[in-house]
């Protein structure tokens, strides 16, 4: 596989190739599973595209001479040549070509908000739609995953270095930087505190949007290229950052903890039987297959009538979990209208589709129950007043306590916090007010050779801004290994 | 995965277990916790730590076999391996300058009674033990109690089958009458501790419970095991398991205990049937 190609962007093509003339299709639909079916099962939405959907939409591609979809990208992808690639039949070049920048294409051709990032700077969105960039992602990382381990693209991995990395917390984060550091020839292990690897991914994200068995197999890679994954340790606990870089022995420490702590609603009911942090839900669920209960040992409170609070991707896989748990009605309340929901339109379409009944301008104030379990939402009228430092408008009351939703689940999906936990793995480390590490442009804290990237530092965001921060700390840990 | 290294039945339905796990062993402390997975798809049950040695890596629990997971636990043996260990987990219990001090463990909050009390006596406090059970075959740890250095122990029992008969309130509240008491530390069924702190509260002792809310993950990411404390909402598994008594709202923590009953009658009906080892 060729070097890392900085200069990219520029976007040259071998000469001798015949002209690229783009088709001008529509955008090819992704194959999906009816929503009446998939609702009550835990298998995956879309099944991704055949080689020849993929090449058809492929084929809308304009092979611009200056990829400005490639600059919506967090990790610079190149995204024309492994387009070109799939032009050409080439699924291998394809699949090298993602892997110089992303460790993890199946699982960010599924969860990345595509319409916000590369799909939303092609030159084709302007005028209609973009070129399917997440879908053809898929269509790749897919490929890869269907050889066997040793036929798979297996980035080149420099010299040994002969310097020890930690990577604490094995997320999207941690595994975009030890996949880079690992390329880059440093032995790496990453420490993570649940039995399974993955963070989010594992426990957060539900199978039907990410397979666990596609997390397995991208994680089966990393390994391959000879990262190690230590489950069940709990850094700030079994070991502080500073005994892995004395005691241990290791020359960096990368942290990519994740913002975990689940925020509550602050209102009153919040501890009754029925109520749920999506963090729990999610993770009973993901992590703990309670859909499988009884065989397997976690149980899950299986509401009837379940009220999911808030307007993200988190509220959507909550809502959409609890359908596929038998749940006869699942209703969404959300303070702003559908148009200011952070959720991808994609993951909005499909719970609807699938019977999510949103109720907009809403705004929890209170949760009742009987006899310790929860009965009814009740929630405040809202309209939208002017914008906030967001950028969105904000949400204003209108009527105090206007109606009750009468539900026995709530679950809270109003975001999550820092971890106090963090504070114990390294108490001198600078954070800022709301508890996330401080960190400067390359992704290094305070404290000498500890470098921090994704959710631990910007607080909650996406995969795929954690994987970039993890793989821009890496190249700062790498320059700080070998400066050394 | 984990090496069990040592197990012990203690009475019928009351185990410990030993496995071999050095990095835990080098950190336990008096008061901190496990989360132990028996077996690929099984639970993350929470465990409090009875023993460790960080020279001989090895760390111990001990439980009560109650549902599917302990059935599990206690089918195992010497040379057999658990899935997952995780831990230390929580804050460790305070035990310098606690001064005179009476130290609860009801049932198997004995397991976490024994460290505790261990931990205080060393750190110079005058420690006097309550054990309590239902009766003599539900002690545990009486011997290991008795035999820490400078520490007192009175046994009680809900059928005076060993030592006094009754609740262990009342041996509580004796010592309090008598002034004897600058510190409290209860630990046990919920509705124990919640009379604990109800009786020193009378007398204005600051009293610490070791709460045991349901856990999923036991590092602070679900808050599953949220409780209220005073007007707060504090996580078991990162602010606790440790906090102070007379601040609990127990009927809540007490609730949120049954949520699961029902289902864990179907899991453990379900192993039962199909455990060949089980008569």
């Amino acid at each position: 596989m060729s070097q890392v190609d900085e200069s990219g962007l520029s976007g040259q093509t071998p000469a001798e190739k015949p002209r690229h003339k783009p088709s001008r299709a529509p955008r090819t639909p992704m194959p999906e599973r009816a929503a009446a079916v998939r609702r009550s099962d835990f298998e995956e939405v879309a099944f991704g595209y055949s080689a020849e959907q993929a090449q058809a939409e492929a084929n809308r591609c304009l092979q611009c001479k200056n990829p400005t979809c490639e600059q919506g990208c967090p990790v610079n992808i190149r995204i024309k040549d492994f387009i070109a690639a799939i032009i050409d039949g080439e699924w291998t070049d394809g699949v090298e070509i993602l892997k110089e920048r992303n460790a993890l294409p199946a699982v960010c051709g599924r969860v990345c908000p595509q319409e916000e990032q590369c799909e939303a700077s092609c030159v084709l969105a302007k005028k209609g739609e973009p070129v399917a960039i997440g879908r053809l992602e898929r269509f790749l990382g897919d490929h890869d995953l269907t050889c066997d381990l040793e036929h798979r693209c297996t980035p080149q991995i420099a010299e040994p270095s002969g310097k020890r990395c930690a990577v604490v917390g094995s997320g999207p984060a941690g595994l975009a930087c030890a996949g880079e550091l690992a390329r880059l020839g440093h032995s790496v292990t990453v420490m993570e505190s649940l039995h399974a690897p993955g963070g989010v991914l594992s426990y957060g994200i539900p199978e039907f949007r990410l397979p666990k068995a596609i997390v397995a197999a991208e994680i089966e890679m990393l390994e391959v290229m000879g990262v190690t994954i230590e489950c069940d340790q709990v850094i700030g606990r079994i070991a502080t950052v500073e005994d892995l870089m004395t005691e241990e022995g290791y020359d960096a420490v990368f942290i990519g903890s994740g913002a975990g702590l689940p925020v509550f609603l602050g209102i009153p009911g919040e501890n009754l039987n029925g109520v749920y942090s999506a963090n729990e839900f999610l993770t009973r669920v993901n992590l703990m297959r309670a859909y499988e209960f009884p065989t397997s040992d976690t149980p899950v409170w299986r509401g009837r009538k379940v009220a999911v609070v808030g307007g993200g991707n988190v509220a959507m896989d909550a809502a959409r979990t609890a359908l596929r748990l038998g749940a006869e009605e699942v209703f969404l309340a959300y303070r702003r209208t559908a148009e200011e929901m952070p959720a991808r339109k994609e993951e909005v379409h499909h719970a609807i589709e699938e019977g999510v009944e949103f109720k907009m301008l809403c705004s929890p104030v209170e949760i009742r129950g009987r006899d310790g379990w929860v009965t009814g939402l009740v929630a405040n009228r809202m309209e939208l007043g002017e914008p906030d430092e967001s950028g969105r408008r904000a949400p204003v009351c209108v009527m105090d306590a206007d109606f009750e939703i009468e539900c026995d689940t709530v679950i809270s999906a109003v975001g999550t916090r820092a971890n106090p936990l963090l504070h114990d793995a390294a108490p001198d480390l600078e954070l800022n007010r709301r508890g996330y590490i401080v960190t400067d442009e390359n992704g290094a804290t305070n404290l000498p050779g500890v470098f921090a990237g994704g959710d631990i530092v910007t607080g909650a965001a996406t995969v795929i801004l954690a994987m970039g921060a993890g793989k821009k700390a890496a190249a700062g840990m790498h320059r700080w290994l070998t400066d050394a | 995965m984990f090496r069990i290294v040592h197990t012990r039945q203690i009475s019928d339905a009351v185990f410990e277990m030993g496995v071999e796990a050095p990095r835990i062993a080098r950190k336990a402390k008096a008061g901190q916790f496990l989360m132990v997975r028996v077996a690929e798809g099984g639970e993350r049950i929470p465990l409090t730590f009875s023993d460790w040695s960080a020279e001989e890596d090895w760390i111990r629990f001990i439980y009560m076999r109650v549902g599917k997971t302990t059935h599990q636990l206690s089918h195992l043996s010497v040379g057999d391996e658990l899935a997952d260990v995780v831990g230390p987990l929580g804050t460790p219990t305070h035990v310098e300058g606690v001064g005179r001090v009476a130290v609860i463990g009801g049932g198997v909050g004995a397991a976490v009674a024994y460290p505790v009390a261990r931990a205080m006596s060393a750190a110079g406090a005058r420690v006097t033990v309550i054990l309590g059970a239902r009766n003599a075959e539900l002690l545990v740890l009486e011997d290991e109690l008795r035999a820490l250095p400078g520490v007192t122990v009175n046994v009680v029992t809900d059928d005076g089958s060993a030592g006094e008969k009754g609740l262990v309130t009342a041996p509580l509240k004796r010592l309090c009458e008598a002034g004897a008491l600058d510190h409290a530390f209860a630990v046990g069924p919920a509705i124990m501790m919640k009379f604990c702190a109800a009786t020193t509260a009378e007398f204005g002792v600051p009293t610490t419970v070791s709460l045991n809310p349901i856990m999923v993950d036991g590092t602070g990411m679900c808050g599953a095991c949220r409780v209220t404390i005073g007007d707060q909402i504090r996580f078991g598994c990162v602010d606790g398991p440790d906090f102070d008594g007379h601040l609990v709202n127990w009927e809540e923590l007490m609730s949120r205990q049954r949520v699961y009953v029902d289902d864990e009658r179907v899991a453990d009906a379900d192993y039962q049937r199909e455990c060949s080892c089980h008569k």
